[in-house]
């Protein structure tokens, strides 16, 4: 995982609530067997719209989407973060995440912010014009009118994303334990190796 | 440690291999699912770091999303191939990548295949008090027999195949207590439906759901897998339902389901999961069954739920300002007018399928509805895609089967089918589908498509009138 400590850019100011990962990714885009070349069809209804964000000019290659409550509500896929990062996003700030979109933005480098209504409202002004600075260091959003917002981040996952760590890594550091576990569960819960024939 | 501990702390507690000082547990996982859809890039990963599949013992595949539900073998018993190329090419990286990494399939013809959520349960594969993962977020689905399941991205499954764990952090407890007696023609769809209305689509977020009170236990295991597999749909991480007799005796004798003396040890272990009186959830909330209707979708989020005898709603009702703008996209994509009868909207499409409702119990009440009617003129597509080939077997033992085709409804080979329209079972743009499947988001059916959240007898009762219909005037 390429390491991430902040993100400074222009920002689409989406603003929308309960965005599904169907929005984000629909699932006729699931069907690869690899990871790159969502980002095609990231946002495919919105796009369909005339004149939205992503289209904008304005807004070209925003590294930041800003969101409303919910985001990346629905299904499990990862697809969807992928989709967003394959859009040249790294990070998205809203006042809720469902829980498994955050944890697969977190297992992909996408930072997922959670910021209260009132500075995302700030933030959706301020992205009109100007760009958002995101410094996972300090846990702070910044912009150039002296706002400064702070954020909350679980301290193993933001060691792991500012150090680039790999998980699967990690918790092969961990094999002992995971012996000595099944080890006992084997010996006090027999029944609990499936009959797979 | 509190002496009185919830179901899910019970479960919970018993898979913690390592604690970390900030909370975080590295969880054991007992059984892991595997489809075509979420897997392939996690075997790439595997491959490109050179690593093997921990327990091949504990993992299951089985290809179900996007497998057509047409005949799969021809009139000489030869596959037929799949027409879309990309389909067939994740069809096929899992039948490679399941025998490579060691792991135990079941294939697309086998008399076993089926969706994953069904697969489980009716395998024994499943059990109380385990934890089980898979690709796709209704996993919650077995939380129906008291297990601690829950869907994960593909990173996750890679990390599950590659350490039979998952980096995790304790959930919140919610209670949610459904009170009284069913009304005749309110199901199960109907209890999580008003539920989902109740709670919202992001009210169970970080919590793990707990069913309880006197609906859920009178619930049969078809009933409880239903409610616990739309948890994700108000948000919760994972529902649950505590174990009783109705789920030893659903399990019982199931192939993959513990045997003699160990099944009577498992029994003793799964009877000491249910929540001690005393024990304490972060938040309770009270439902009583005199409320739940035959209940609809209106929109486009599972949390746009109306009792069937209700009208469509003026978004400038809604309180929550971004609610209001959000439920005018709903209506408009929806094609909906404010203050039209639930009754009054003509549906050209039924699928009755899915995860939520494909299982046996399912079908007879679909059935139940359609024996000797005929599907309306104006319904040009319905569908039955059981939730397996055992499913399929059952029901065409008991001439389910006929009932359907009987009454103009096709009969199809088991898969995800229209619950997401990635295989060829697509809902027209611009149409109606009443369907009783999870979803009703932008698109989930098909591009365009516009879903109509139901029970199985009220989709049956679609088909039947060719409109949203109160199943309890076809019930006589
Ligand atoms: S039926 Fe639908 S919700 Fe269930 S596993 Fe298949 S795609 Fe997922």
């Amino acid at each position: 995982m390429k390491p991430i400590s902040s993100v400074i850019g222009r920002a689409y100011p989406l603003g929308l609530k309960n965005i599904d990962t169907d929005i984000i990714i629909p699932a006729a885009w699931l069907k690869t067997i690899s990871r790159s070349g969502l980002g095609k069809g990231a946002f495919q209804s919105l796009r369909e719209v005339p004149g939205n964000v992503f289209d904008d000019p304005a807004y070209a290659d925003a590294p930041i989407l800003i969101a409303g409550d919910n985001f990346g509500c629905g299904s499990s896929r990862e697809h969807a973060a992928w989709a967003m990062a394959d859009l040249g996003i790294s990070a998205v700030i809203a006042p809720s995440f469902s829980d498994i979109f955050s944890g697969n933005a977190f297992k992909n480098g996408l930072l997922a912010i959670v910021l209260p209504q009132d500075a995302i409202d700030r933030l959706m002004e301020v992205a009109q014009t100007d760009s958002i600075h995101i410094d996972l260091e300090t846990q702070t959003v910044t912009t150039p009118f002296q706002d400064r917002f702070a954020f909350e981040i679980d301290p193993f996952r933001k060691h792991c994303l500012i150090n680039g760590v790999d998980e699967i890594g990690l918790t092969l550091k961990s094999s002992d334990a995971i012996s000595t576990y099944e080890t006992k569960i084997s010996a006090s819960q027999p029944w609990l190796t499936p009959n797979i024939a | 440690m509190p002496t009185s501990q919830t179901l899910y702390e019970k479960i919970w507690n018993a898979h913690v291999v390592e604690q970390r000082d900030d909370g975080t547990c590295l969880i054991f996982i007992d059984r892991h699912l595997v489809h075509e859809v979420t897997s392939p890039q996690a075997f790439e990963g595997l491959r490109v770091a050179g690593r093997r599949v921990r327990r091949p013992d504990l993992t299951l595949a089985v290809p179900d999303h996007n497998l057509p539900t047409t005949a799969r073998l021809d009139s000489d018993g030869q596959h037929v191939p799949i027409a879309d190329p990309e389909s067939a090419q994740q069809l096929e990286a899992l039948e490679r990548n399941a025998p490579e990494f060691g792991i135990a399939y079941i294939n697309a013809t086998d008399i076993k295949q089926g969706i994953v959520h069904v697969v489980g349960p009716e395998q024994g594969f499943s059990l109380p008090g385990t934890t089980i993962v898979c690709g796709d977020s209704h996993t919650a689905c077995h939380g129906g027999l008291g297990a601690l399941a829950f869907g994960i991205g593909t990173s996750e499954v890679e990390h599950v195949l590659a350490t039979q764990t998952l980096q995790l952090t304790r959930s919140k407890s919610m209670e949610v207590r459904v009170e009284g007696e069913l009304g005749p023609g309110v199901s199960a769809k109907d209890v999580v439906l008003h539920i989902t209305g109740v709670l919202g689509a992001s009210g169970g977020t970080g919590h793990v759901i707990e069913y309880t009170g006197a609906v859920i236990r009178a619930l049969s295991i078809e009933g409880r897998l239903t409610i616990s597999n739309m948890a994700i749909e108000h948000g919760a991480r994972a529902g649950l339902v505590a174990p009783d007799d109705t789920t030893f005796a659903y399990l019982k004798g199931r192939p993959m389901a513990p045997k003699g003396a160990q099944w009577d040890a498992a029994v003793a272990y799964w009877r000491s999961l249910a929540t001690d009186t005393g024990a304490v959830y972060d938040k309770v909330v009270t439902i009583n069954a005199a409320d739940i209707a035959p209940s609809v979708t209106w929109g486009t989020s599972p949390e746009d739920v109306l009792p069937i005898t209700g009208i469509v709603p003026d978004p400038s009702t809604f309180a929550d300002p971004s609610k209001q703008e959000a439920a005018k996209k709903s209506l408009a994509y929806m094609g909906l007018t404010p203050g039209t009868a639930m009754t009054d909207i003509e549906v050209q499409n039924v699928f009755i399928g899915s995860c939520t409702n494909s299982r046996i119990e399912d079908l007879r009440a679909a059935a139940a509805i359609l024996k000797g009617r005929k599907k309306a003129a104006n319904v040009k597509w319905a569908i039955v895609v059981p939730g397996s080939g055992l499913v399929k077997h059952q029901a065409e033992a008991e001439g389910l089967h006929r009932i359907f085709i009987d009454a103009g409804l096709e009969w199809r080979e088991p898969g995800c089918s229209a619950c997401l329209g990635m295989n060829p079972d697509k809902v027209p743009a611009g149409e109606r589908c009443a369907s009783t499947s999870n979803r009703n988001f932008v698109g989930r059916q098909g591009p365009g498509a516009r879903t109509h959240l139901v029970s199985p007898a009220m989709a049956a009762a679609a088909a039947v009138t060719g409109k949203l219909t109160d199943v309890r005037e076809l019930m006589n």
